[in-house]
């Protein structure tokens, strides 16, 4: 088998998957906050409401069309770079990814079209109604990923039948606790990629002194479900961090830069550790506070790395400071949310300019979270590809040569790049023209399959004026 | 067993849909790429825009069935055809953003062009050569591909792709001449003659090529003669798509050459059934476990799928009839 071609693979994964996140993250958030603004225009009938829900409907547009395109192409690279993967376990991972599919097209065929362009064709309750139903399908295709994921953390309700991983007990998959424990934390994690957009949009506006009411309404919903998100979503990562701890031992020991066992444990606030050594330097530790994280005692004995053979050890690096970055982005949320929030009820922050500079300039604190989390969790995996059962290196297609791995490496680098550009500006031109648009009957030529031509359409009249040569 | 069978005909139809419906929207493109006129152009977008998405749709369908359902095929088929799929995979992408960015593009539109037309055309022969590659059988050990970077590359496979060329754009053509009107609708109508006689030599020289190079497919044709009803049924097809372009009926090409499809498509599965990679994997040796077939059954296959069925159903009937040439984006 071919390390350099092993390598370049879980490159290619690890950056397809992460630019695929991306969109996900924020639509599976902004979806719900669509359906909250169009219940919350039903129930009020306030314009400014439907203005706001038309503008991020837009947004929303964009993210979701860029999400399926980086999506198709992970449908297929579990087969083209991790065939033994496929092979071994397709009898449960590609059941589950199959209905993540199926879900993801049984909701973009139906209700988002409406969505789109059903406004003036529907009822209202059922449009309502439709907008509810985005926001179900995009949670439960987020479910079908996090049980996936899950499986392959803490593989359970299964049997080996010639190497082969064969399901016997679905409940048990799918109701696995850790599914439980994680499903929620990544989709609070994307409620809260929605609110900081929508609150950084909003403080984006007041600073620029346009928009002002709709301003407003986007900076404090934001704000205020950011407030009461965030704690929640510190909770549920401490329970994640029971699953590892209980789980996958090396894995925690990794985060906690702990080598050797200790009894209390100490928690490793900041270090640079040392696999060579085995050891940390320019520690910063807080005595007993390990034993407290990791088993709610004052005295409990933690494991360190060196109790796992070194072939079976995760990286240390990564996961290390990926947990820290992710924990630190956390804290300046919270942080955010709570003051910002704060200042909101005290009416006073339209006025203090550099809190709304935060906010504004905060809005990739979420990606940042969610991203390095899921560093955290799928290197702090490793070596193993199904935890304890198949090793990464195992899992991958047998005679993939480094030569086509660097060839698909690089064709998905340009592509994306070049995709990702463009998207990158037709949301930043949306963003620029606000919601102040007039709330049009939606173009006759778009359809509900392409959620982008919504946005051409909006953007036309403004490029021509931009370039009066056209 | 009947779980099984109900598996092979989903991945059957979802491929089958697939080849119809992105067939057509891929040929566009491939046409798309012959003529030169600004407003022909515009008008080949506009007859696919609506539609071709909701078509593409079928290949992640397909895709994630074959994982879930005949994990062993999926696993061997996607790392064989690693650098091919690699190519279909960004030609498809290229092409499906040229559909939103050509129209708000001026001075770099031709590289939407080329990306449109050069992404279907790539797409689609390497769709061809894949399904070459497997009829002229991959080098396969142990039921393991052992073929290297370029072990599917043979001059079948090239001739499988080139067919699939002509297929795709004869479909594509007769898609135009039902929904176009004018000039687009006249230059279709020169192609189809040309495209159709070289699809229909492309089709003998498979099946003859196939025949002699497998001795138990010749085997079967000759055990089960009334199997000729496929061929057969392609050949009565061909003679009223000849009678209807020689008519000018807009509607009726269309559904004859996918008529053809479905009988080459019905004479290929019929030809290596029940292999799903041609003598080394049968749909038996690739199903996935019962657990995993009947979990698959309950939810997906008997409620989403039928909806997906009956969403492309009502998704081409909203948008039949001829489109408007004068008032499109594109």
């Amino acid at each position: 088998m071919d390390l350099t071609a092993l390598l370049l693979s879980r490159l290619q994964f690890a950056f397809t998957i992460s630019f695929h996140i991306i969109f996900p993250s924020f639509s599976i958030g902004l979806a719900v906050w669509l359906a909250f603004l169009e219940s919350l225009y039903v129930a009020t009938g306030r314009p400014a409401y439907r203005q706001v829900f038309e503008f991020w409907l837009k947004i929303f547009g964009v993210a979701f069309g860029l999400g399926v395109v980086s999506g198709i192409v992970m449908a297929f690279q579990f087969g083209t770079n991790w065939s033994e993967f496929s092979r071994l376990s397709g009898s449960i991972n590609g059941v589950l990814l199959s209905y993540e599919a199926f879900v993801a097209f049984a909701l973009e065929a139906s209700f988002f079209g409406v969505l789109l362009f059903g406004r003036s064709r529907v009822p209202a309750w059922f449009y309502l109604f439709s907008s509810w139903m985005v926001a179900l399908g995009t949670s439960l295709s987020a479910f079908w990923i996090m049980v996936n994921n899950s499986w392959m953390q803490v593989p359970v309700g299964y049997v080996v039948e010639n190497g082969v991983f064969v399901p016997n007990d679905w409940a048990a998959i799918i109701f696995s606790p850790v599914v439980w424990v994680r499903f929620p934390h990544m989709l609070l994690a994307s409620f809260l990629t929605g609110a900081f957009c929508v609150a950084a949009t909003g403080a984006w506006y007041l600073l620029r002194g346009e928009f002002a009411a709709e301003a407003r309404i986007m900076l404090r919903m934001g704000l205020f479900l950011a407030a009461v998100l965030v704690p929640i979503q510190i909770f549920f990562g401490h329970l994640t961090g029971d699953y590892v701890h209980d789980d996958q031992p090396a894995k925690f020991a990794a985060i906690e830069g702990r080598w050797h066992d200790e009894q209390p444990a100490g928690e490793v606030l900041i270090a640079i550790p040392d696999p060579a050594t085995g050891s940390n330097s320019y520690e910063v530790k807080i005595p007993v506070l390990g034993s407290l994280i990791g088993s709610m005692s004052f005295t409990s004995k933690e494991v360190g790395l060196v109790d796992f053979p070194p072939r079976d050890r995760p990286p240390v690096f990564i996961p290390f400071f990926t947990f820290r970055i992710m924990v630190g982005c956390g804290l300046a949320m919270l942080l955010l949310a709570w003051y910002g929030s704060y200042l909101s009820v005290k009416e006073r922050i339209g006025d203090t300019r550099w809190m709304l500079w935060a906010i504004f300039l905060g809005f990739p604190l979420p990606w940042i979270a969610i991203l390095t989390g899921w560093y955290t969790a799928e290197v702090g995996r490793q070596p193993w590809a199904v935890y304890g059962l198949l090793r990464t290196a195992d899992a991958m297609t047998p005679f993939l040569t480094a030569r086509a791995v660097t060839t698909s490496l690089v064709v998905f680098c340009a592509v994306y790049s070049f995709i990702f550009a463009f998207g990158v500006i037709y949301i930043y031109r949306l963003l620029q023209e606000g919601p102040s648009g007039d709330l049009a009957l939606p173009p006759v030529a778009a359809t509900p399959n392409r959620p982008m031509s919504v946005v051409k359409a909006s953007l036309e009249p403004k490029a021509r004026h931009a370039s009066p040569g056209e | 067993m009947i779980v099984i069978t109900f598996w092979v005909f989903v991945l059957a139809i979802s491929i089958l849909l697939y080849v119809l419906l992105d067939g057509f929207d891929l040929g566009v493109g491939i046409l798309f790429g012959l003529t030169r006129a600004e407003g022909d152009r515009r008008a080949m977008m506009s007859a696919i825009a609506p539609v071709w998405d909701g078509n593409e749709t079928w290949l992640v369908v397909a895709g994630v069935v074959l994982w879930g359902a005949f994990p062993v095929v999926y696993a061997t088929l996607l790392s064989a055809f690693y650098l091919p799929l690699l190519v279909m995979l960004a030609g498809l992408i290229l092409r499906g953003v040229a559909f939103e960015f050509r129209a708000r593009a001026e001075r770099t539109r031709w590289i939407w062009d080329a990306a449109f037309s050069g992404g279907s055309l790539a797409a689609t022969f390497i769709q061809g050569m894949t399904v070459g590659a497997l009829v002229d059988g991959l080098p396969l050990v142990n039921g393991r591909y052992a073929g290297g970077d370029f072990g599917w590359l043979s001059p079948f496979a090239v001739l499988c792709g080139v067919g699939l060329c002509l297929g795709y754009s004869l479909l594509g053509a007769c898609w135009l001449v039902r929904k176009c009107e004018g000039d687009v609708r006249d230059t279709a109508y020169r192609q189809i003659p040309s495209l159709s006689v070289a699809l229909l030599v492309f089709l003998v020289i498979v099946f003859v090529y196939a025949l002699g190079k497998n001795l138990p497919v010749m085997g079967r044709w000759l055990e089960r003669p009334y199997l000729l009803v496929f061929p057969v049924i392609g050949i009565a097809a061909a003679i009223k798509l000849a009678h209807s372009v020689r008519r000018r009926q807009d509607g009726v090409p269309f559904h004859m050459v996918a008529i053809i499809f479905i009988a080459a498509y019905g004479t290929l599965a019929i030809s290596f059934w029940p292999y799903m990679i041609p003598f080394a994997i049968t749909v038996y040796d690739a199903a996935a476990p019962h657990s995993s077939l009947a979990f698959m059954f309950w939810g997906e296959g008997l409620f989403v799928f039928p909806l997906l069925l009956i969403y492309t159903a009502i998704n081409l009937s909203v948008f039949r009839g001829k489109v408007d040439s004068t008032s499109q984006h594109y």
